[in-house]
């Protein structure tokens, strides 16, 4: 029962399979923070098509399943209307599975930076007019800034969540370890042993998921504002 | 009520004489022209019928009952708030409704807040090139240099580095000053600048007040700060009720107000 043989017997599959979760996690992080960041200006703009583009684009994909808004990706756009990031069909699951990530975790991105807005002095802003800066100037130098520090530790959150996330991506069609550890099972010649091998892989996300946390922490405590 | 000339020399010489450089305009006209303003704030009437004339150099103190509808003025004049009809003339030009050129003029007013507003993630330094650097488009060491300038003059260039939370109210509403002025601004607006601090900060950003006055910047100043009122403007405007109730020189206004309302203010303010 607990003779984790299994596990080190497809150790390097499984490898294969975390890396290509860092992979994902790692891109959906860097373009979810600039959905968000692009969103969360949308709806605090003093365009009302923006932010209403923003509220809309927030309360849809938020409330979608991410399995759906993954298969979407994989068999909608890229199955039936065809629209490939290129001829190598790994290469097109992978960057479609950023994709759907991205745009399903930056709508939390946004609402997390909105919430960080609200922690902003009005004051700043106002201070930020009174000496000539523009809108998109007042954002990008004084507010986001600020909102951004305010925000750390619940961003830490959401990329979390994300992480754990990058498991419905098999849904994408994309070989994550998930899917991997899902195959490793379904081989005629796996005996038994189910049980350690999903221990190894949980541990295995915690050693992703747990430093991350940490880390967020860390920085939200240096990077603090003080008033 | 405390008259002290304080030790902050803000008039010595040296390039920095240049504060005034754009405040004057050539050809006498009035600085600031506010025309028949009204403001709702809903069905609040806060500005009733405002007409309001500043020259270049000239020191205008606005004083009134909580509510009066000071604040709102003040903020209107760069438009911070919107108005709902009439004019507001900045050296000529009509603030343009939003957009860069908006952005643009209004960084020829500067604004001191009650609670000095610093950019809190960034040092006092930055705080001050900022504008210069973005909005100016000077040059990064020319700003710095300026800054500094600036800084020295309303005493806490020792404090450049630091953010504005390790400051005292009284040094951060410097800071606050030095910002504006590092804009160059055609006139400063101030709201209540000192009614944030402890007492015994009030004079040392009066001060500085009272030499920038002496340089000849145009000011607006909403405060209730009779000494300063007295040895540094000009003209003292009383508002009430969203109405400008009286306008008068200092001394006049202080001993001898004409209306009902003004004096029974004053009474208050000076009984307590
Ligand atoms: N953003 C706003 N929305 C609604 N009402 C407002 C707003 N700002 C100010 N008011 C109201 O407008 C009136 C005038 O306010 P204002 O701040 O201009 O007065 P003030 O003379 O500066 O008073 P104080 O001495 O208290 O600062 C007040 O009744 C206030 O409650
Ligand atoms: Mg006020």
């Amino acid at each position: 029962m607990f003779d984790f043989s299994p596990f080190f017997d497809s150790f390097d599959e499984i490898l294969q399979g975390f890396w290509a979760t860092i992979r994902l996690a790692a891109a959906a992080a860097v373009l979810s923070l600039v959905i968000g960041t692009v969103l969360a200006s949308f709806r605090v703009a003093p365009v009302p098509v923006l932010r209403a583009f923003g509220t809309g684009y927030v309360s849809i994909v938020r409330n979608t399943p991410l399995t759906l808004v993954l298969l979407m990706c994989s068999l909608g756009l890229n199955d039936i209307l065809a629209l490939k990031f290129s001829s190598n069909s790994s290469v097109t699951y992978y960057w479609w599975a950023v994709l759907g990530l991205s745009a399903y975790t930056g709508a939390f991105v946004c609402e997390t930076l909105r919430s960080g807005i609200n922690t902003v002095p009005l004051g700043q802003a106002e201070a930020a007019r009174s000496i000539g800066l523009t809108f998109t100037q007042s954002l990008r130098t004084i507010i986001l800034p600020q909102a951004f520090r305010a925000i750390i530790a619940p961003l830490g959150s959401v990329f979390i969540a994300m992480i754990k996330n990058t498991t419905v991506a098999a849904a994408a069609s994309y070989a994550e370890v998930a899917l991997v550890t899902k195959t490793i099972v379904d081989k005629p010649t796996f005996a038994n042993g189910v049980i350690p091998l999903f221990l190894g892989v949980s541990v295995g996300f915690l050693i992703l998921t747990l430093p991350t946390g940490y880390f967020f922490g860390w920085l939200a405590k240096r990077m603090a504002v003080a008033r | 009520m405390t008259d002290s000339e304080g030790g902050l020399d803000l008039t010595k010489g040296g390039p920095e004489d240049s504060i005034q450089e754009s405040a004057s305009s050539p050809d006498g006209r009035p600085l600031v022209v506010v025309e028949n303003v009204n403001k709702h704030f809903g069905d609040l009437h806060v500005l009733k019928d405002i007409n309001l004339t500043v020259n270049p150099g000239e020191v205008v103190v606005v004083i009134g009952p909580s509510g009066g509808g000071k604040s709102t003025l003040c903020r209107s004049i760069n438009r911070l708030e919107p108005i709902d009809s009439g004019r507001i003339l900045v050296d000529g030009k009509e603030l343009p409704k939003e957009g860069k050129e908006l952005a643009r003029l209004r960084a020829d007013v500067g604004m001191v807040f009650q609670s000095f507003n610093l950019f809190a993630h960034k040092t006092i330094l930055e705080n001050v090139t900022l504008g210069p650097v973005k909005v100016r488009k000077q040059g990064k060491e020319e700003s710095r240099k300026y800054a500094m300038e600036l800084l020295d003059r309303v005493g806490i260039a020792n404090q450049a580095g630091k953010y504005p939370a390790q400051l005292s109210g009284g040094q951060q509403q410097r800071a606050a000053i030095a910002r504006s002025l590092a804009m160059r601004p055609k006139v400063m607006l101030f709201d209540e600048p000192t009614s944030a601090l402890d007492p015994e900060m009030v004079n040392e950003v009066l001060d500085v007040m009272t030499s920038l006055a002496r340089e000849g910047m145009t000011m607006i100043v909403v405060t209730h700060e009779m000494g300063f009122a007295r040895r540094a403007a000009q003209k003292v405007v009383f508002m009430a009720d969203g109405q400008i109730v009286e306008e008068n020189a200092p001394d006049a206004f202080f001993t001898n107000a004409r209306t009902d309302r003004a004096k029974d203010f004053l009474s208050k303010i000076l009984t307590h």
